[in-house]
């Protein structure tokens, strides 16, 4: 009578770690989510709606959109044609490539902000030749769209390298044997065979994106207005005391992260459908 | 095809999103724009000082005139334009940092200083301490600091301006009281053995001090005491005036060579030029800085209390000699942390 003795224990043991679980998410996630939009909506809607309406804010709004809609394609583009090369050919360099996508996430964002800085700075590398040709990459918007391209890098090739590598080149193979050029393998083998993993990689890349603070801090200059983003925005306005102004950015911020999570939520959820539909 | 339908829809929401962006960030119209790269703590004197400018020139010369305003850490701000951002005009915490633009980035004559009245510091402060209400560890004077079990806060001298003046008036004061360098040097050693938390700046210390609740006193600018006494509520801080304390002089200077690249030299200069003037002066009294102005500081004597002073060109032999002597790695203050 050994076996109902051990599902007991089972059972007990699930209950605690299900409590601990909960109870851990709860405190460090749902209650600082409570917190901002509770003191975003402390002094009701009107301060709320005028502290994102100022013309700091709404352009901090602006630029932190307008970056994400430059460096999510943009890595989009890179993610798929690594993650093509590294699981559909052999070639020397392989795993060093695998590697090298992966240092974004190994690099704190401080330093990744400052390799741009020595790279492009008034006094960096190429900062004479910048200077000579009236280009502006530091302290602009170019200099904040490299350094959130470089963080954001490896989400979409993490994302489609595992998806990619399971799924093998079988159909693709078969595809060329079949007279298709590489193109036609690509829009009606390829792609449909992984949208679901690198739509949710886009998402996840994009909420990076919006919500990147160390590495565009440092190249931002924090001119209000004009290189300042939504998370440097938060910023400022609680240096400010305007504590209401800080939050209620801080929880459009978290707004745009949660419909991200919802999105990645359902588009999970089909992935699981694709997935077993497509009897893997 | 729902795959091609979405990214569709996605690429097309990201082409209107960048338009729009593009459509609003334009519009400087037909008049200049000012970048003006500052400190911390002057965030609330020139929000009240550029619409006033704005509206003087626009008097003057029939010109618009709108603002760029940039604040951190002293240091890092001089740090980021010697790195290329374009500041017409850099108003800093301390001469020193506007030295090093000049001498690293050669943006603006190494005489800058001579450029405008009073050492181009059209305003000063000083250190005081912020202690909280009623004072409860009795806090009168440098030597209540270095007493165990009083937490002080104060930020990083090595980045912040405003630090790098506290750590100068506790050093005076350790010269005066015990009558030597080396009774200055044991005296911040012990002082700073009582700092729980280095901030990078003064902003952030104040925070830490006024916001998170650290500490027992906040060794700061006078102009942050009395604004975070101000902007938290009367009665939940008050100020102690320490029996010596060190004359604070931030610097402005046009930055010569962005402000011919944007031809913004006159507006630039004029803008420096307006922060001597009587009205500027009041603004620069209310917003807690100490006004040159003779006039203006009589009316005001009750916020602002006499208190000898030291200076850092006299006492100290100028901002290069003592950055190097006590700043610089391997100066007094790694000195007097290293042994902690």
């Amino acid at each position: 009578m050994s076996r109902p003795r051990s599902t007991t224990e089972g059972r007990l043991t699930q209950i605690v770690l299900i409590v601990l679980a909960l109870a851990f998410l709860g405190v460090f996630l749902l209650l600082p989510l409570i917190v901002v939009f509770s003191e975003a909506l402390k002094q009701g809607l009107g301060p709320f709606l005028d502290a994102v309406h100022t013309p700091d804010a709404l352009a901090a709004i602006k630029l932190t959109l307008l970056i994400a809609a430059i460096s999510v394609p943009l890595n989009m583009v890179f993610g798929v044609a690594a993650s093509w090369a590294i699981t559909k050919f052999h070639f020397p360099g392989k795993s060093l490539l695998i590697t090298l996508i992966d240092l974004p996430f190994s690099v704190s964002p401080v330093v990744s902000g400052l390799i741009f800085v020595l790279l492009f700075g008034a006094q960096g590398w190429f900062g004479p030749w910048l200077a000579a040709h009236d280009l502006k990459i530091i302290f602009a918007v170019p200099g904040i769209v490299l350094a959130t391209v470089f963080i954001t890098f490896p989400f979409v090739a993490r994302e489609l390298i595992p998806l990619m590598m399971e799924q093998g080149k079988d159909d693709e193979e078969a595809a060329v044997s079949l007279g298709a050029n590489g193109w036609q393998v690509f829009r009606h083998v390829t792609l449909p065979n992984i949208r679901w993993g690198l739509l949710y990689g886009v998402l996840l890349c994009n909420a990076r994106a919006m919500g990147e603070f160390g590495a565009v801090s440092v190249v931002s200059g924090h001119i209000r207005g004009l290189t300042n983003t939504m998370p440097l925005h938060v910023e400022i306005l609680y240096n400010e005391y305007d504590f209401v102004g800080a939050f209620a950015v801080a929880s459009l911020l978290a707004l745009l992260a949660l419909v991200t999570l919802v999105a990645k939520t359902i588009l999970e959820w089909r992935f699981d459908l694709h997935h077993t539909g497509a009897g893997h | 095809m729902i795959n091609r339908r979405l990214f569709l829809s996605a690429a097309a929401a990201m082409a209107m999103t960048v338009s729009a962006c593009s459509g609003g960030a334009g519009g400087n119209g037909n008049g200049i724009v000012l970048t003006n790269v500052s400190y911390d703590p002057t965030r609330e004197l020139y929000q009240a000082i550029n619409p006033a400018f704005a509206t003087y020139w626009k008097q003057k010369t029939g010109k618009d005139v709108t603002f760029r305003m940039s604040h951190g850490g002293s240091g890092k701000q001089g740090r980021a334009i010697i790195d290329g951002l374009e500041a017409d005009v850099a108003t800093l915490a301390l001469a020193y940092d506007i030295d090093q633009i000049a001498a690293r980035a050669k943006l603006l004559p190494a005489d800058w200083q001579k450029a405008l009245p009073d050492n181009s510091s059209p305003y000063t402060s000083t250190i005081v301490f912020l202690v909280r209400k009623g004072n409860p560890k009795g806090i009168k004077d440098w030597n209540d600091l270095v007493r165990p079990g009083v937490q002080v806060i104060t930020p990083n001298p090595k980045t912040g301006g405003g630090a790098r003046w506290n750590f100068l008036a506790a050093w005076a004061y350790g010269r005066k009281a015990g009558g030597s360098d080396a009774a200055a040097e044991d005296y911040v050693r012990k002082l700073f053995a009582n700092v729980p938390v280095l901030d990078s700046g003064a902003r952030g210390a104040t925070t830490t001090f006024v916001e998170r609740g650290i500490g027992d006193v906040l060794l700061t600018w006078e102009n942050e005491a009395l604004l975070a006494e101000k902007e938290m509520g009367k009665g939940k801080f008050q100020i102690v005036t320490p029996s010596l304390s060190i004359l604070a002089e931030p610097a402005v200077a046009v930055v010569t060579e962005n402000a011919k690249k944007h031809g913004t030299q006159d507006a630039a200069d004029a803008y420096l030029r307006y922060l001597y003037t009587p009205e500027a002066q009041t603004a620069i009294a209310h917003a807690f800085y100490r006004p040159r102005d003779a006039k203006v500081a009589e009316q005001f004597r009750s916020q602002f209390p006499a208190i000898p002073m030291v200076t850092i060109d006299k006492d100290f032999g100028g901002w290069g000699a003592a950055q190097k002597r006590f700043f610089d790695d391997g100066g007094v203050f790694d000195r007097i942390t290293a042994k902690k």
